[in-house]
């Protein structure tokens, strides 16, 4: 296995299950189900018990592997050198499973599903673009920017609604971009930290081909899992272009007031995405387009930026689900902590996360009272 | 054939009871060099009253029971010697109360000293606890319960000396109620004027009852700190230095390291000294006055303070000292191990000698630390090694080299603290005969059918 060598240097001290100020556990597995077992300490330990072959692959061992939301929230807080690596040696450990087809079946399903149709929903391709219908955006054909929407964006009802809103505000502020529609394929990024790599390769290397061909050099990416695999995964295998997150394109646009902004009363807290934040170290450029809003009020959570909890849709859970279900599911705990600051709305800049907090909204029975949006559609809503 | 899975799922929830292979694994070990023992089940409850259920059915049942905090004693005092079931307190994390004016907290059996830490910073500024230095998640329970030291302990004594109430589940399945909470509502103080009885739990290793709440003092937390640190190579003057240093009650915390590494440490003792004040001129005075009580031996040259690098103070600062940790990895292997008994601080020189003639017998990478508990009345000498994982001969070395520390350490005079089963049983072999019938006649009231963590202060 990959990263073999390291995974006897824990000392599970536990470090990696806080905030930053030690004020609550900050691992959503372990939010979850509460046995040390589930925390990174604990992987780390049955990964080398299992290589040991000292336990087996069971479902349970299966169920701790793939719990993990790759939050990356140990990788900040440990204490040792290799830190770095924790979640990569969580990837390679499914990847090993992979390797020898004993996963959950929810998994295996999402791999499946990816492999056959190019997304998890087993839509066609050519239903891809079908969320641009009535968008003031344009097929790619050369323009500055490719705007790559990914599988949640295309084809999740909720998140369509955020791709519209981000594809019309970069089209208001005059940015040259263009869609692949149909032609767009899935990133991979959760093919990957699953552990399929040759899946993901494939994926990797069918869309840099595209890209070149089409002569892409900028990607605006809807979703912070693809701005990750784009911008630390891609370039290793060729994929040379420049990837932006789309509020590091909107955040200097209302800056200027380049969109004129009515303003938009309301209280609100931003939820940083783990791959936006932690993993890409993006914690303002959402921020100044919501301070950019006149009339709203930004209020942070206590556990923010680094230190910002897992909505638990991560490492592949958004779609195998294996975080979700009680009251200790990590959207369910991210939305509880939204609420206590007294905000309205709960800002989102990644379908993924909007679709998990829309849904604990609905399980702690917050409706009306927490709303979650994406911050282009709070922008939107600004416009008046 | 009693189904004790269904009954314990029945009391905690399905989803917090396990005797899934996983979880056996990793509860029958800790982090240090003890042999493993695998419990038959581990539980994760909520509430006392599930302890009460819990601990009502192992002992008719006759299970084992093992109350495990985040199990960073690292000498196996919450490995299950004789199977059972490890009971995980650390859903039960909440702060209960704190009293301001009368300076304590409540917490439950589980919390965190990084919580209490954490929730004293944001709510309670001018409140501070004793903080030690083992990992954020350690619980202030389990710490009290080893009596463990902290950041406090040069000025009030051992952390377990801070408690002012518990309320413990007896074997019996009871609640009860230790210290002025047992008449009162207030829980300011374990004992006084009362018989004090929380000598019946602290120290015993969960061999007596579980902890599921527990008051602590809490103390003035001034808005600044400092470190400085004073050196020597005269180890026979450390316990003169700290004599004088504590006669000027300045400091908050007094610990002292000496290791190997980097090559400027080598051969000399490092006496940090921690520093607090509400102003700068405090802070300004306090530093004047250890400065001047040490005087004699900078100007016979024994000594002098070291100019602290501004990247080295964050670390020192560093409540816990997340450093500590990170000695587990100096042999990138992810272990430590070190026997810290409680010995006059006279014998530091002995025992930093013997560190590092043990180090370069076994070959093994050391760290000594000692911490002063109380004005110089006694120290914490932490032998120290650091072990690759990885390496089975490292290990055996490194076991080898802490039985010959408790060999050394109790004809020293020293007493163990948090000792390993085998240290317990030289204790207990040391003891004088009439305190062990006592210990013996304690546990055996309190605990008849030997349920609670048991192989833990067993008198034969």
């Amino acid at each position: 296995m990959r990263y073999e060598d390291i995974v006897h240097r824990c000392f599970r001290c536990g470090y990696c299950k806080f905030t930053g100020d030690y004020s609550d556990f900050n691992c959503p597995s372990y939010r979850k189900f509460f046995f040390e077992s589930y925390s990174p300490g604990g992987r780390m330990w049955l990964i080398r018990a299992w290589l040991n072959g000292e336990i087996k692959n069971t479902d349970r061992f299966q169920e701790i592997l793939f719990s993990c939301a790759t939050c990356a929230n140990c990788v900040e807080h440990c204490v040792f050198t290799f830190s770095e690596d924790l979640v990569n040696i969580f990837i390679a450990a499914r990847e090993e499973l992979v390797n020898q087809g004993i996963i959950p079946p929810a998994v295996r399903d999402y791999l499946k599903n990816i492999n056959i149709s190019g997304n998890p929903y087993k839509e066609p391709a050519e239903e891809r673009g079908k969320w641009a219908e009535g968008a003031r955006v344009e097929p790619y054909d050369g323009q500055d920017y490719l705007f790559y929407v990914g599988c949640v964006g295309s084809y999740d009802e909720r998140a369509k609604k955020i791709a519209k809103a981000v594809g019309n505000l970069l089209a208001d502020a005059g940015i040259s971009f263009g869609i692949l529609g149909d032609r767009e394929t899935c990133d991979g990024n959760e093919v990957r930290v699953l552990g399929e790599m040759g899946l993901f390769q494939f994926l990797a290397e069918q869309n840099i081909t595209l890209f070149k061909e089409l002569g892409i050099k900028r990607v605006i990416t809807l979703d912070p899992h693809a701005f990750n695999a784009f911008k630390k995964d891609y370039h290793g295998l060729g994929g040379e272009f420049e990837v932006y997150h789309y509020t590091q394109i909107l955040a200097p646009v209302v800056e200027s007031k380049k969109i004129p902004l009515k303003g938009y009363q309301a209280k609100v807290t931003f939820h940083d995405p783990c791959y936006l934040g932690r993993h890409n170290g993006e914690y303002e450029a959402p921020r100044k387009i919501l301070h950019g809003i006149p009339g709203l009020e930004v209020i942070e959570m206590d556990q923010s930026r680094e230190n910002a909890f897992c909505c638990g849709g991560g490492g592949g859970n958004f779609f195998t689900d294996i975080l979700g279900g009680g009251e200790e599911s990590p959207n369910r705990i991210r939305i509880r902590q939204a609420y206590a600051t007294g905000a309205e709305i709960v800002a989102v800049a990644c379908p993924q996360c909007a679709k998990m907090l829309d849904d604990a909204v609905k399980l702690e029975e917050l409706d009306g009272q927490l709303e979650v949006l994406d911050v282009a559609e709070i922008v939107t809503k600004a416009l008046g | 054939m009693t189904d004790i899975f269904g009954q314990l799922a029945r009391i905690v929830g399905e989803r917090f009871v396990s005797n899934n292979p996983e979880e056996i694994f990793f509860y029958a070990r800790d982090p240090g060099l003890m042999p493993a023992h695998k419990p038959d089940y581990v539980v994760v409850p909520k509430t006392a009253e599930e302890i009460q259920q819990i601990v009502r059915l192992a002992g008719k049942e006759r299970i084992p029971l093992v109350p495990m905090g985040a199990g960073m004693s690292l000498t196996g005092l919450v490995i299950p010697l004789k199977g059972g079931i490890v009971i995980d307190m650390k859903r039960m994390n909440g702060i209960i109360e704190v009293n301001e004016k009368a300076r304590y907290v409540i917490v439950e059996g589980g919390t965190s000293q990084g919580a209490l830490k954490a929730y004293l910073e944001k709510h309670y500024p001018r409140l501070r606890h004793s903080i030690p230095d083992s990992p954020a998640t350690a619980t202030v329970a389990s710490n009290t319960m080893i009596h463990g030291q902290g950041r406090l302990s040069q000025q009030y004594g051992f952390n377990s000396d801070m408690v002012s109430g518990l309320e413990v589940v007896l074997p019996s399945g009871e609640i009860c109620r230790i210290g002025s909470c047992a008449l009162s509502p207030y829980w300011f103080s374990k004992g006084a004027p009362l018989p004090d009885l929380t000598g019946l739990f602290l120290g015993w290793f969960g061999a007596t009852g579980i902890i599921t709440k527990i008051a602590l003092k809490l103390y003035p937390r001034k808005k600044m700190r400092d470190v400085e640190i004073f050196v020597t190579d005269r180890d026979d003057l450390v316990s003169d230095m700290v004599y004088e240093i504590t006669h000027t009650e300045m400091v908050e915390d007094i610990t002292i390291f000496a290791q190997p590494m980097p090559m400027i440490f080598k051969d000399n003792h490092h006496i940090t000294l921690f520093i607090t004040g509400d102003t700068e001129e405090e802070l300004e005075f306090k530093r004047k006055m250890v400065w001047s009580c040490l005087d004699r031996f900078i100007k016979s040259k024994d000594g002098g303070f070291m100019s602290v690098p501004p990247v080295m103070k964050p670390t020192l600062l560093d409540m816990p000292q997340r450093s500590v940790s990170r000695f587990a990895d100096v042999k990138k292997g992810g272990g430590f191990e070190y026997s810290g008994p409680i010995i006059p601080v006279e014998t530091y020189p002995e025992c930093a000698r013997k560190v590092m003639d043990l180090a370069s017998t076994y070959d093994l990478g050391y760290s000594a630390m000692a911490r002063i508990i109380g004005r110089s009345h006694c120290m914490m000498f932490g032998f120290a090694f650091t072990f690759n994982r990885a390496d089975e001969d490292m290990m055996e070395r490194t076991r080898k080299a802490l039985e010959e520390v408790s060999t050394f350490a109790i004809e020293l005079g020293g007493v163990f603290w948090k000792p390993t089963i085998d240290e317990q049983r030289l204790a207990l072999e040391k003891m004088d005969p009439v305190t062990r019938d006592l210990m013996k006649m304690i546990k055996g009231n309190l605990d008849p059918r030997s349920i609670m963590n048991p192989g833990n202060w067993e008198v034969a």
